[in-house]
């Protein structure tokens, strides 16, 4: 098993060293596996069993989910595979017995100038029995959010696993905290606040995917009462920040110049319709944007006519009128928290939907991505085997016997290589052909859900638009 | 977009109706017509009338903008009718923001879909008609005010304006006459400061208007800017609307889930909100910023008159001072006294006038306001309820998944 894969492609230099270090950390993840299944290390003493089960089903990975749900959750039918995401409030009761409902509240600042930071309050309610309590709550710091990303990735990429996207990092957002000085973060700013409900959706998210939900980093990000190891290469301006920078810059080259041929047609047309998607949500989202940011103008604006008008009403001589300018004040500043409101609710209820769906596709595109890295090794391999037959054939043919058995040894180990790596494929291709199936499942629900209360945000807003009218409408009659 | 403007005067004549005053149809003035060429906007005044002096009973003449600020300024001037409150003119006709919004439309006419510009030149052609159609009321209202009073209806320039079928011959302001005006506006400003600061008004009732006039003037002023802000910044958000429908219609036709219908629904509610959002910014710039603009103006004409009060005050005083100077050299005495007593009546009769011309300015305004805002308010109401069937009947349809 020391045997360390060559480089990926011809092209390969320095750039892409962090790749070959996956394929490393990669291979030997799959030793260890192999191991494990033979039951000679069990690598986390603490809860045994249930690890056990987890890298089973991660070594036989396109087994079907419930391979361990088996073990760890009372068998779920294959339809309730597909829970719908717990964004839903209302829709995680039915279908399946099991909820987790995982909410994210008070931010807190720790720490004084740029050493500061914010910890969120992550509060769970589950009846999942691997829990095995029904209720936690721990305090995490934003790093500890990306750590738990970069470890399910590490862990679930390779395997065909969308992974949800954690939120973005913003230097800006965190330094005016940093600066703001007081220590008093209440009531959260917009910016907190933003981050709040992005941090909430990222673990609902990673909640209601059936593997994901009972991984053991993520349990013990959810129920650990002490700190979490500080995720080292989170930072923003860390080296290997700046190398996974490098590194995705390296891949997306990648993605653009590499086109299988051949291969299932499948990948290709999804390929397209994600391409298609993106480009519809990328253009929904500004749109939504400049329609925030309009809104919330507009607030302003009446906002400030509202001023005008109580000043018109203070020097308006009849009484009646003023009076009435009075009223029209009042409503006109009820209108401004109006246009506050819906500004918001176009905000997140549509316009961080649309990101999210975004950043999900962007996971979605990895996990291609990974596939195509998976093929490319195994077209590597199936060369090196091509040629150690051939050379094989040409010691042969030399009757240099001393060669042609190393050869044949060599034969055998990239046979089996060769083997292992379409195996590695196949099992990668159903596996996000499950994972879209599903991901197109919560997809429809979730943009229903979304627009349906988006719309009902709207209708509530002009139920009370017309209340605040209709209040008014008797003090402009009044006039005489 | 100027292929329109001749429909327009089809729908003039259910935009206006209120400005006239039905007790009395012996001079009755409207705009039949207008007719908008290049940067000039040709408007057909037609009026019928019993009086005896003028020659026919029924006539049209076609008149333009300036000849409504010569008219203005002929009333402006006039010795006889200081002690009046002049109508405001109508503003000058500006399309420039609906032109200017139309060329950027076209510029970026390559970067959005073939409906999207569709829609947004519709919308942009039914902005301009809006500003068209305000404006020719402006000009209406100006001529029915001074057509409703029972002295400026008899002024000469204005039978003239009516009935003489011929260009009036007047030139907008070259840019010499432009800086003139603009100077003899400071100079009037300024004397109107000195005035204010030299001569003690003895009567209260005008001192009181006069502070009230002043400050409220610039109230107005102040939310008339802010409504107008308010109200384009809706008009944007319906605008954005288009864009959203357009964008989740993009997204509908490239789902192959049954998103698709849903979305596609989802669209078409927004489509519909749109066009309700921009009926509430409409009228909230007709019902709102529009009084809120017309009765700025009428503020500042009534200012026009205290100051012209004050002006002939001031000349009240000089004629004693004169007098007294007269008295105390025994010369020109008489001359002085006729001067004095002249000056004493005309300060006077101005009063009086002034002050019923300020207590009539008062309940005009007070009855326009009033009926502006329960206006204003019923079509809030009727818009929100509108929004509220419009979004019930979707959530209920989106939930069906019909």
């Amino acid at each position: 098993m020391s045997h360390v894969p060559p480089p990926l492609v011809d092209n390969d230099d320095d750039l892409f060293d962090k790749d070959n270090e996956n394929e490393d950390l990669f291979s030997s993840a799959m030793d260890d596996m192999n191991i494990v299944k033979s039951g000679v290390i069990n690598p986390l003493p603490d809860l045994p069993t249930l690890q056990l089960s987890v890298e089973k089903s991660l070594a036989s990975s396109p087994v079907d989910e419930s391979t361990h749900e088996d073990v760890s959750v009372h068998s779920p039918t294959p339809t309730q595979k597909y829970q719908p995401p717990l964004l839903i409030k209302d829709s995680n009761s039915t279908g399946t017995d099991h909820y987790i409902d995982i909410r994210v509240t008070d931010a807190t600042k720790l720490g004084d100038g740029m050493a500061a930071y914010i910890v969120f309050r992550v509060e769970t309610k589950t009846n999942i029995p691997v829990f095995r309590k029904t209720f936690f709550s721990v305090q995490r710091r934003f790093s500890d959010f990306l750590g738990l990303h970069e470890k399910l990735v590490e862990k679930y990429l390779r395997l065909g696993r969308i992974i949800p996207p954690a939120p973005e990092k913003s230097v800006i957002g965190m330094t005016k905290i940093k600066m703001s000085g007081s220590n008093d973060v209440s009531p959260p700013t917009e910016f907190l606040e933003r981050r709040r409900a992005s941090l909430e959706r990222y673990l609902q998210r990673t909640a209601a995917h059936p593997v994901l939900n009972v991984d053991q980093d993520f349990r013990e990000f959810l129920t650990s009462e002490t700190d979490l190891p500080k995720a080292s290469n989170t930072s923003t301006l860390s080296g290997a920040g700046m190398l996974r920078f490098f590194n995705k810059i390296g891949e997306t080259v990648n993605k653009i110049t590499y086109r299988m041929e051949g291969y299932d047609s499948w990948f290709e047309e999804k390929s397209q319709e994600i391409e298609n998607l993106e480009n519809g949500l990328r253009k929904l989202h500004s749109n939504m944007e400049c329609l925030v940011l309009a809104r919330k103008e507009l607030a302003v604006y009446t906002g400030a006519l509202a001023k005008t008008i109580a000043m018109l009403s203070n020097c308006e001589e009849h009484t009646l009128l003023s009076r009435c300018l009075a009223h029209l004040t009042d409503l006109e500043e009820k209108t401004e928290t109006l246009h506050h409101e819906q500004a918001n609710s176009d905000f997140s209820t549509v316009c961080e939907m649309m990101k999210d769906y975004i950043a999900l596709i962007g996971a979605i595109k990895c996990v291609f991505h990974e596939r195509v890295k998976v093929y490319q090794n195994c077209q590597h391999s199936q060369l090196m085997l091509n040629k150690k037959r051939e050379y094989k054939a040409k010691m042969e043919f030399a009757n240099r016997t001393d060669k042609v058995s190393i050869a044949a040894q060599e034969i055998v180990e990239w046979e089996s290589k060769v083997e292992r790596c379409e195996e590695e494929f196949n099992s990668i291709s159903k596996m996000i052909k499950k994972e879209m199936e599903r991901f197109e499942a919560v997809r429809v629900e979730e943009f229903k859900a979304v627009f349906i209360r988006y719309m009902e945000d709207q209708l509530k807003h002009q139920i009370q638009l017309v209340k605040f009218w209709e209040t008014f409408l008797p003090e402009a009659k009044a006039i005489a | 977009m100027m292929d329109g403007i001749e429909e327009v005067t089809n729908n003039l004549k259910e935009a206006r109706s209120e400005t006239v005053d039905l007790s009395d149809n012996s001079l009755v003035v409207d705009i039949s017509d207008a007719l908008s060429e290049k940067d000039k906007v040709k408007f057909t005044v037609h009026t019928k009338t019993a009086l005896p002096e003028f020659q026919k009973t029924d006539f049209t003449v076609v008149r333009q903008h300036e000849e409504f600020v010569w008219l203005h300024d002929r009333f402006e001037e006039n010795e006889e009718y200081s002690g009046y409150i002049i109508p405001p003119a109508p503003p000058r006709p500006d399309f420039d923001a609906s032109r200017e919004k139309l060329q950027k439309l076209g510029e970026g006419e390559g970067t959005i879909t073939k409906e999207e510009y569709i829609k947004m030149k519709q919308e942009l052609e039914a902005e301009y008609l809006a500003t068209f159609k305000k404006t020719v009321a402006m000009h209406e209202v100006f001529l029915c005010r001074l057509a409703a009073h029972p002295v400026f209806r008899n002024d000469h320039n204005f039978r003239v304006f009516l009935e003489y079928d011929q260009d009036l011959a007047v030139r907008s302001k070259n840019k010499m006459e432009m800086f003139e005006g603009f100077v003899k506006s400071l100079s009037h400003s300024t004397d109107e400061l000195l005035l204010s600061a030299t001569v003690k008004d003895v009567n209260e009732f005008f001192e009181q208007q006069k502070n009230f006039l002043i400050e409220y003037h610039n109230h107005l002023k102040d939310a008339t800017v802010k409504a107008d802000r308010m109200t384009s910044k809706h008009k944007e958000v319906a605008d954005l609307y288009i864009k959203i429908s357009m964008s989740l219609m993009q997204l509908a036709t490239t789902d192959n889930t049954d998103l698709e219908k849903f979305l596609t629904r989802v669209a078409e509610t927004f489509e519909k909100l749109r066009k309700t959002e921009a009926r509430v910014a409409s009228d909230e710039d007709l019902k709102l910023s529009d009084t809120l603009r017309y009765y700025m103006r009428d503020t500042f004409a009534a200012k026009r008159l205290l100051y012209k009060r004050l002006r002939c005050l001031a000349n009240y005083e000089n004629a004693n001072r004169n007098l007294e100077k007269a008295r105390s050299k025994n010369r020109d005495i008489l001359a002085a006294e006729a001067a004095q007593q002249e000056a004493c009546d005309k300060f006077e009769h101005m009063s009086d006038k002034g002050k019923e011309e300020l207590v009539d300015f008062k309940s005009r305004r007070v009855s326009a306001f009033r009926k502006n805002l329960i206006d204003l308010a019923e079509l809030e109401i009727k818009h929100a309820k509108a929004q509220i069937q419009i979004l019930k009947s979707s959530i209920t349809s989106l939930k069906n998944g019909e």
